[in-house]
């Protein structure tokens, strides 16, 4: 039998403010237990909620980012349940009223073994504002658990999809597209490892044709892609597995174990999630104006599809390329940067060099070293000067390789290792001809193949002549000047 | 009565709305309160859920009156008082006070506060 899987995310996304959602605390990372849990974090008798105009403002990036609706008047609600690190009894959230209505993010899933690369649109159901709750700690308190809520009262945003996903692949593509997005805009710093990007997933399974969705299970908290893609395949197969042994499928939260690559059902009694939602009478309607949004859109940077297509447009990019360097803001400051410095009056030719580079040599070294572009040793100025160096063809482009490899273990620049190592390119005439020459005196033999047709030899011809340059030679001159020489 | 006490009435409507499945069940029974009662984490007796099953069963006698008020046109209400949100700048004003704070607390070790075992 045919399965489908269906899957829709819900991402909590930490904000990039400076203090808490409903309170002037600080949320810097890392810092000592409860040094930040002020009286609102901590929820003592008597404090009020006041909300971060900073807040409002990612929601509002973000909506405009995704071509959504905003909500001219959004409400804030209590989701009410009892938890050690939720010391009030009640997440204060949104729910009827969000602050970011439908909207549509455009995703590029990448080809695998069993299929092409395609672009798929995902729906974006809403996003709202909430708090994070505090941490728990397990460890072993003399048999107690330990409370810290330094990041209780934290901003988020929690932006919930559409089930519009057939695949691991295509949640996963989302989820990455969605990463780079809020980085993009600068709403989120985009660090998983401490939990600013944080992603939920719903998967149902159904026959194939079927357009009733089958009952759901919530793969609660990844905070990997990897992980996202092996959790996701991992309980599809499960679910599959469990429906074809005639079982059925229970509404569940589970976890995924990485060490075990499963997933397990974390509680199953959905009494559990009656949250009893109700306005918060300590906070107000937030109304939204035209105004508000107009200043933050005055402020939105150029976003990746605008970038993609102005691109293509104004460089000439083929698509792929033009994708490609607008990936992530990091890669696109990378390739502006060096397109300016290296522009002038060939920046469509050095615009695609730079592209070249950018999605080979510099992309190659950069997941060698798990190093992320704005880290790069190679400062996009360096590498405009490298390929500077090509354009004028004092190099070719495979002593350039060489030349990049120098300035990627921090030898200098690129005209200081192109003069130290001797590797200018040697374009004078004269001296080309007098190597062709020396190279056709000693391969009698294989001018004698090219002229009986042998068209390899011609190349093995070539290499003799690179050889004998020590690579310096101007590649395209030794070609021509070969052609004539062999003709005549 | 409403308006002397300057309750906008749009507000009724909203709370009875919370209720209809209730209201619509006719009335509540004594595993709804008991259900109620371990959602708020509060401790009932038999009895004092009896009398409590009795006293909410008169709070949704007047919700249901009051949902024969015909509300067209009303826009829903989320708060009593016609204004908005303030909103506060994104400053840091709150410093460590986790010695005071703590003070307050039963248990607290290393900077945690400790509470019994919760276990998932």
């Amino acid at each position: 039998m045919q399965w489908e899987v269906v899957i829709g995310l819900e991402t909590h996304v930490q904000l990039k403010t400076r203090t808490k959602i409903f309170s002037g605390a600080s949320i810097a990372f890392g810092m000592e237990p409860n040094t930040q849990a002020d009286a609102v974090s901590t929820a003592l008798p008597g404090v009020l909620p006041v909300l971060n105009r900073e807040a409002v403002q990612c929601a509002i990036r973000f909506g405009l980012a995704i071509n959504a609706e905003i909500g001219r008047r959004s409400v804030f609600s209590r989701k009410n349940y009892f938890y050690p690190d939720l010391p009030k009894g009640y997440q204060i959230s949104q729910f009827e009223l969000p602050v970011v209505g439908r909207g549509r993010v455009a995703v590029q899933v990448p080809s695998t073994s069993s299929g092409q690369a395609y672009e798929k649109v995902i729906n974006i159901t809403r996003a709202h504002l909430e708090e994070d709750a505090g941490k728990s700690l397990h460890a072993d308190f003399h048999g107690m658990t330990g409370i810290d809520l330094n990041r209780a009262g934290t901003p988020l945003l929690e932006i919930v999809t559409e089930p519009d996903m057939r695949s691991a692949a295509e949640a996963v593509a989302y989820a990455r597209q969605l990463h780079e997005l809020v980085q993009w805009i600068d709403i989120c710093d985009g660090n998983m490892q401490e939990g600013s990007f944080r992603c939920d997933v719903n998967v149902s399974v159904r026959k194939l044709g079927s357009d009733k969705l089958g009952t759901r299970r919530e793969i609660k908290n990844l905070n990997s892609f990897k992980f996202m893609q092996q959790a996701i395949e991992y309980e599809t197969r499960w679910q599959i597995e469990t429906l074809e042994d005639g079982g059925s499928i229970h509404q569940a939260t589970v976890l995924f174990n990485p060490d075990t690559g499963e997933t397990r059902a974390m509680r199953s009694k959905e009494e559990a999630n009656d949250y009893r939602y109700f306005p918060d009478p300590d906070l107000l309607p937030l109304e939204i104006l035209d105004t508000d949004i107009e200043a933050v859109r005055a402020n939105m940077p150029e976003l990746p599809l605008a970038m993609k297509a102005r691109f293509e447009q104004e460089y000439g990019l083929p698509a792929h390329d033009a994708s490609s360097v607008t990936a992530s803001r990091g890669m696109a400051n990378y390739f502006v940067a060096a397109v300016s410095a290296l522009g002038g009056t060939h920046s469509k030719d050095a615009a695609k060099l730079i592209a070249n580079w950018v999605m080979g040599a510099v992309a190659a070294k950069l997941n060698e070293e798990g190093r992320d572009i704005t880290a790069s040793p190679v400062s996009s100025q360096q590498l405009a000067g490298l390929l500077g160096r090509i354009l004028d063809q004092t190099i070719s482009g495979k002593m350039a390789k060489e030349v990049f490899e120098a300035m990627w273990a921090g030898e200098g620049t690129a005209d200081a290792i192109i003069e130290q190592r001797g590797l200018k390119q040697v374009s004078d005439i004269g001296a080309i001809e007098a190597i062709v020459d020396g190279v056709l005196a000693a391969n009698a033999g294989m001018v004698a193949e090219y002229r009986a047709g042998k068209e390899k030899a011609f190349n093995g011809l070539v290499g003799q002549c690179m050889k004998a340059s020590r690579g310096q030679a101007n590649p395209a001159q030794v070609n021509d000047i070969l052609k004539q020489k062999l003709a005549g | 009565m409403a308006e002397r006490y300057g309750i906008n009435h749009a507000i009724i409507p909203n709370i009875a709305l919370k209720f209809k499945t209730y209201t619509l069940h006719m009335s509540l029974t004594i595993d709804d309160v008991l259900r109620i009662a371990h959602l708020a984490r509060i401790e009932v007796t038999e009895n004092e859920a009896q009398a409590t099953l009795t006293k909410l069963g008169g709070i949704l006698g007047l919700i249901e009156q009051m949902q024969a008020v015909d509300t067209a046109g009303v826009a829903p209400m989320s708060h009593s008082q016609d204004v908005t949100q303030r909103l506060r700048d994104d400053v840091v004003t709150e410093t460590n006070q986790r010695e005071l704070f703590q003070a307050n607390a039963p248990a607290v070790e290393n900077g945690l506060y400790l509470v019994p075992k919760v276990i998932e």
